[in-house]
């Protein structure tokens, strides 16, 4: 498990500016960033965008690591059914979602800081459409009750009311 | 934890070097190439530096097979465990199974979250907010969720534990604020973890005004009764597994006659650890019709279910748990029954790749009384 240290809130005036990890599959949902950007289509700079050679190979324990570190919200993406590299492997990202959410829902996370996303290569303007979307749907929501810890501390998760020694705070 | 204070701690000083250990361990009877009298061995000639960079630190299944037969009373799953807070220091871990999703969710859990963990419990079932009883479900509802493609509900043992509860006349507490209980974490070395933890249910169950703390997992319960005890202090309140209370209260469940041969798989906390091998014994044998046959290994020789911790499952887990699952059909019993949910949960896993040949079905002790209970209904 990593031991990096979360990076500082980027909360700038009144604007609450969420942090979005998206795990981006190879085949299409990265190639597809890539033709946002190089069709220069604007999107917010709320997303920080994860390779992964498959949208199947996110695990649950992934997801909810993203979240324990502080994520606002966190997005997968993947190729569209039937289009997958691997023949099957976003129809496992559909089970490892579905089961997050569950998960998220007893640990009292709202379940819609989650979402899947099907975006192939071609669909640059697709992708800057959905991080705007989810943007502004986290926007909503406003900050992951885990994530205000590091905001307040600038730290890592602390427990609810104890004060533990910052550094070498290591969560699982 | 210096490894001159474990050494002395653990006894593991004077070790006779006889290996009754290792020719004890279920694990090397897999994996010939882990010995534990190596391990402890190669700390009292002064490298401890080569343990915590073995991968053979994960492999312990903290079962305790070698204490109890070791001459010189050496506490082996003690010395891992204390070895495996040495290596965290230096961020050396285990392979996490599942992808390391419970320790995601223990840490979590450590966190400020407001849980929304008691929705299993059904309308029939009568519990408090308050009161004198509280039953600590441990990870039950997350369990359903991670291994509901085992095709099992791991909080039916909650339900059938407050069904029996309810009929010797307990109402019990269920906490939406509970959390895990950090064995697991201690079992990989994460002290501070556990402790995160420990603080937060003690507060829970004190909050709740218990003066009795009920527990259907075995694992749970020695957290409490040994961990949470050594490392913060006496707990002001008593701590029960769910078969005590059942094997003392026989005659008010009044059970109906059933027709069964089961068998009967010690958990290693519950029995190793916490002594307890009688009164599972007697609740099941408590329901009328009900015959229990021993496996070759029971009680205290009992083999784990191969895989402890949530840390290096595998092959070698495989293998003990279908030795294991061996053992219970060569008893010629339908059923094997076991009072621990992770129990369940290993052994219905490796049961799912060989249900044809075993043809043994598993479940949970307070299962098999429900059954006995719901009939009268």
């Amino acid at each position: 498990m990593s031991t990096e240290q979360p990076e500082q809130p980027t909360t700038a005036g009144d604007g609450f500016q969420p942090r979005i990890v998206v795990f981006a599959c190879n085949w299409c949902s990265y190639a597809g960033a890539d033709l946002a950007g190089v069709s220069r289509l604007q999107y917010p700079a709320t997303t920080r965008v994860i390779r992964v050679m498959c949208s199947g190979r996110v695990t649950v324990g992934f997801l909810l690591e993203a979240f324990r570190l502080g994520a606002d919200g966190v997005l997968v993406t993947g190729c569209h059914p039937g289009d997958c590299h691997y023949i099957t492997g976003n129809q496992n990202a559909v089970a490892t979602v579905d089961r997050t959410v569950q998960l998220l829902q007893l640990l009292g996370i709202e379940a819609e800081r989650l979402r899947l996303e099907w975006i192939s290569a071609a669909e640059g303007a697709r992708f800057a459409r959905i991080m705007t979307e989810f943007t502004d749907q986290i926007q909503g929501l406003g900050p992951s009750p885990l994530g205000d810890t590091h905001r307040q501390a600038g730290t890592r998760p602390q427990p609810a009311a104890e004060e533990t020694k910052q550094s070498g705070a290591r969560a699982a | 934890m210096p490894f001159e204070d474990i050494l002395r701690q653990t006894r593991a000083t004077y070790c006779l070097d006889c290996g009754k250990c290792t020719g004890s361990c279920p694990v090397t009877r897999i994996d010939v190439t882990y010995s534990a009298r190596r391990t402890i061995e190669r700390v009292l000639a002064g490298r401890p530096e080569q343990l915590i960079h073995d991968r053979h630190l994960w492999a312990c299944l903290t079962c305790g097979l070698c204490t109890t037969r070791c001459p010189s009373g050496v506490d082996y799953p003690r010395f891992v465990i204390a070895a495996r807070a040495e290596a965290r220091k230096v961020d050396v871990e285990g392979t996490y199974a599942h992808n390391a999703v419970m320790q995601q969710l223990m840490a979590l859990m450590a966190q400020s979250v407001q849980q929304n963990r008691t929705g299993w419990v059904t309308e029939e079932l009568q519990t408090a907010a308050r009161g004198d009883d509280f039953y600590f479900v441990g990870c039950l509802p997350y369990f359903d969720v991670i291994f509901a493609d085992l095709g099992i509900t791991p909080t039916d043992i909650g339900r059938n534990t407050i069904r029996l509860l309810n009929r010797i006349g307990i109402t019990p507490v269920v906490s939406n604020d509970e959390r895990c209980c950090g064995a697991d974490l201690l079992l990989n070395g994460d002290e501070e973890g556990f402790h995160r933890l420990a603080e937060i249910n003690l507060n829970v169950i004190a909050e709740s005004g218990a003066k009795r703390v009920i527990f259907s997992c075995p694992e749970c319960l020695n957290a409490f009764r040994t961990d949470v005890t050594r490392h913060l202090g006496p707990l002001p309140f008593q701590l029960v597994h769910i078969t005590e209370l059942l094997a003392a209260h026989l005659d008010e469940l009044a059970f109906e006659e059933m027709d069964e041969t089961v068998t009967y798989h010690d958990p290693c906390r519950l029995g190793r650890y916490l002594s307890l091998y009688e009164e599972p014994r007697a609740a099941i044998q408590g329901v009328p019709g009900v015959t229990l046959v021993e496996m070759a290994k029971n009680r205290a020789q009992a083999l784990c279910c191969g895989s402890a911790g949530w840390v290096n499952c595998g092959q070698c887990a495989k293998g003990i748990q279908m030795t294991r699952l061996g053992q219970a059909q060569a008893t010629g019993a339908a059923r094997m029954i076991t009072a621990c949910p992770k129990c369940l949960i290993h052994l219905t896993c490796a049961l799912r790749d060989a249900e044809d040949e075993i043809g043994v079905t598993l479940e949970d002790l307070t299962g098999l009384l429900a059954r006995a209970l719901a009939r009268k209904d």
